[in-house]
């Protein structure tokens, strides 16, 4: 009974989602205020619909309903209560369920807190946001309805994929999904923009908090997955190129191009068209990744073929949204006018530059992953593109845009100084340089990559912050001016630079272990010692262990450096009863920002000895911790008054003589 | 294996716990043994989901690795054995693909859209030069505009 209400919740949903399209729509057409003034309440409405439906579906899954199909296929009575709970969208109408939740609140949130928009622009938004929501409810309904049932149920369930069961399943879809979805409503906004006809710099302010806050969730989402995997796979990697990778990097990357562009056109009216393209062009992204993978049309053209239909749907709702959205730019951007003026060398050109470097990174990633299924569907032929073609590129393209990051904030706007900014960076130039060349001196043997890559790293760490000592005036201002100074820094300032700042030290991760680590792959058995990186590894021996719903054999083994003890770190295998499923569990010892990582590999046959693999990571942390400070960075950005999202409001002061004046 | 990951939206976990180079196949050469590992990562495991050979634990891949030895052992240059891998198996193996008219666009993408991007600006920078600004905003909408931006001296204008 419970599971027929969380499914007619779900009807009830699509059914306000249509109303939620309509109505509004023709309220703003016709100019009646009382369909306008229906928006938010429709939103919430739609929103309360899908969360009670997924809140049944989680009931299912936490009490082991196995009259659900889905709770049958995905969950078992014996996994641990966590893992009932992230199984609920560990499967595919789980996590279309979980996709539609995230896209009716962030519709939701709008209503709540859009008080501060014309009710015009946030009831066609609400309108935009109702038919996406309507489009993928529908396609829940119809092909992947998680709420199917089987009768008789069956005693016990099938179990959640043992990969899956981890923390990782916990937080990295729904931050990737807050993300991903939380496009949305910058696209609805450029749509209800363009549907209106008229955008400026207000329209930029207001779409900017919601831009930040899908950037900070997909940031935070893509660096979650990337660690989850690099700890769960056990050979040590954190990033593949995988179309699945891919498809999330896509909408980061023009993600992070819009958050620049639209700082452009909210502080100098320039670059509307662009920035409104950019809206457009990133939930597409979205979108397409939805439909990469959901249609299995990734692994080949042809398995797509095979059971098309919700491929078919997908790429049905991806041609109307991205077809219909072009469309309609190309119907309404000639009319939109540009604003603001400016020289090349400005603030405005460098966030362009940035803009150029991010889209054709985001083109060339596109191309990447989609030119197999190109070649394939043209000519019949397979082609791989893989890592080394991404690396061959990408990184490339970047190194430009890297290099130019300090000098962005540092120029005016309008026209810029560009050898002022030069003035103020040769420094940190300087010791940047200095540091890359230092690494010669602790690493033999090494290559000139790795020393431009520290430089780099060092260049934007240290940059990040020249915006900062700039506006504080030291050392020629004292310290205490300069401190009252720094205080008084709007927000958003701190906010550039601590994400600029993530960005370096992200890059002397990747620099850093991609020159430095150091890897052992060899047979041990208990007694036997290794040396890697300076620490002595001794393997002590196996333990089996039952876990609630899997048996591991656990290997120990001892850490020693110049024979005092370090810590002891413990790799396993497992065997997940219920799939009869084997998984390798990585054993990790952090110090400092880097990380001693073991993997167990197969037991060599007819002896006592297995394969063990050993790495030394040194600042592999720093990988991650880059991305947390970027997120730290759009949280500031974010808190700025300018952009509370409750509106700045006038101080009670100025509200007094604003009422005195009308 | 491929229906977990189509089970799977958009998560960036995306290959199956791999095992990769064993220590029976490793040369004992450092050198030579860092060049199959070179090699390796550039070559595709062809039942995998886009895993080189070095990443994966599949009996096809602990074959190409043990050939990919071989042929070094036996003198071969880097180019020689991919040549020879490719030669067997077509270029589905190569996880880079060749620089060819067909992969014309593949390749030509990171340039075409610099160059694209670059001549847009241009012609924007330089059609616009010389146009004066409008403001299409009436003084009632500029006052409405200013209020709702809040404070005005952040407005930029």
């Amino acid at each position: 009974m419970i599971v027929e209400i969380g499914h007619y919740a779900l009807v009830l949903a699509l059914m306000l989602a249509i109303i939620q399209t309509v109505v509004p729509f023709v309220g703003v057409k016709s100019g009646d205020a009382r369909q306008i003034a229906m928006a938010p309440n429709l939103a919430f409405a739609v929103f309360a619909g899908i969360a009670l439906s997924f809140a049944v579906l989680t009931w299912g899954y936490v009490t082991s309903d196995f009259s659900i199909l889905n709770v049958w296929e995905n969950s078992n009575s014996q996994q641990p209560l966590l893992f009932k709970f992230t199984g609920v969208w560990g499967n595919h109408e789980g996590s279309m369920l979980l996709w539609v939740l995230i896209l009716a609140l962030f519709g939701a949130l709008v209503g709540l807190f859009g008080s501060n928009l014309p009710p015009t622009l946030r009831a066609m938004a609400i309108s935009v946001q109702g038919l996406i929501a309507v489009a993928f409810l529908g396609f829940i309904l119809f092909t992947s309805n998680p709420f199917e049932r089987l009768s008789p149920a069956p005693l016990e369930g099938q179990d959640l994929n043992p990969i899956l069961q981890d923390i990782g399943l916990a937080i990295h879809p729904p931050l990737l999904y807050l993300g991903y979805v939380g496009f949305s409503i910058c696209f609805s906004f450029a749509i209800a923009a363009l549907i209106e006809g008229r955008i400026d710099a207000a329209w930029a302010r207001w779409v900017r908090p919601w831009t930040l806050t899908a950037w900070g969730f997909l940031t935070a989402g893509i660096a979650m997955g990337s660690y989850w995997a690099y700890y769960e796979l056990g050979w040590g990697g954190w990033w593949f190129w995988d179309p699945v990778e891919n498809a999330s990097f896509m909408p980061w990357l023009a993600g992070t191009a819009l958050l620049h562009s639209a700082l452009v056109m909210e502080k100098r009216e320039a670059l509307k068209v662009w920035t409104i393209l950019l809206a457009i062009l990133t939930f597409s992204l979205s979108l397409l990744g939805t439909f990469l993978v959901r249609s299995g049309v990734l692994t080949s053209v042809h398995a797509f073929a095979t059971d098309p239909t919700r491929g078919v749907v997908i790429l049905g709702i991806l041609v109307f949204f991205i077809g219909g959205a072009l469309f309609l730019f190309a119907l309404r951007s000639s009319s939109l006018s540009n604003g603001g003026m400016f020289h090349p060398i400005s603030r405005e050109g460098g966030l362009v530059l940035n803009n150029l470097v991010l889209t054709t990174a985001t083109a060339t990633v596109f191309v990447g992953t989609l030119y197999p299924l190109l070649i394939e569907a043209l000519t019949g032929e397979k082609i791989s593109v893989g890592a080394p073609y991404f690396d061959a590129t990408f990184v490339p393209l970047m190194v430009p845009l890297l290099l130019a990051v300090p000098f962005g904030p540092l120029l005016a706007w309008k026209r810029g100084d560009l050898y002022g900014a030069a003035q103020r960076l040769y420094v940190f130039a300087g010791v940047a340089l200095l540091i890359g060349l230092l690494t010669l001196v602790f690493i033999e043997g090494m290559h000139v990559l790795a020393v431009i890559g520290i430089a780099i790293g060092v260049w934007l760490l240290l940059g990040a912050f020249a915006e900062i000592i700039q506006k504080s005036g030291w050392p020629k201002a004292g310290a205490s001016v300069a401190a009252a100074r720094l205080r008084g820094l709007p927000r958003s300032v701190w906010g550039t630079a601590l994400a600029h700042a993530g960005l370096g030290v992200c890059v002397l991760g990747i620099v850093s272990v991609s020159s430095f680590q150091q890897e052992e792959v060899l047979r041990m058995k208990p007694g036997a010692i290794t040396e890697l990186a300076g620490y002595t590894i001794t393997m002590k021996g196996f333990e089996e262990r039952q876990g609630p719903n899997f048996v591991e054999d656990v290997a120990s083994f001892e850490v020693h450096r110049d024979s005092d003890y370090v810590a002891t770190i413990m790799p396993s295998k497992r065997i997940y009863t219920a799939r009869r499923m084997p998984t390798t569990e990585s054993g990790i010892f952090t110090t400092g920002f880097s990380q001693l990582y073991l993997a167990l590999g197969d037991p060599v046959e007819g002896t006592d000895e297995i394969v063990v693999r050993l790495w030394w990571k040194p600042q592999v942390t720093l990988i991650w911790l880059g991305p947390v400070l970027m997120v730290i960075g759009g949280l500031f950005s974010l808190s700025d008054r300018r952009l509370r999202v409750g509106a700045p409001k006038p101080s009670a002061k100025r509200r007094q003589t604003l009422a005195a004046a009308e | 294996m491929k229906r977990i990951f189509a089970a799977l939206a958009f998560l960036v976990l995306a290959i199956f716990a791999a095992h990769a180079v064993t220590p029976d196949e490793m040369l004992d050469d450092p050198v030579l043994e860092q060049r199959a590992r070179e090699i390796s990562a550039k070559l595709r495991c062809l039942v995998c989901q886009n895993q080189s050979i070095d990443d994966s634990d599949a009996s096809l891949a602990h074959d190409l690795r043990v050939i990919v030895r071989e042929r070094l052992v036996d003198g071969d240059t880097n180019e020689e054995v991919m040549d020879y891998v490719e030669s067997r198996y077509g270029e589905f193996v190569l996880l880079q693909p060749r620089f060819s008219a067909r992969n014309l666009l593949l390749w030509g993408t990171p340039v075409i859209g610099l160059l694209l991007g670059l001549g847009a600006i241009a012609f924007l920078f330089r059609s616009r030069s010389g146009a004066a600004p409008v403001n299409r905003l009436s003084a009632e909408e500029q006052d409405r505009l200013s209020k709702i931006l809040g404070e005005g001296e952040e407005s930029g204008r």
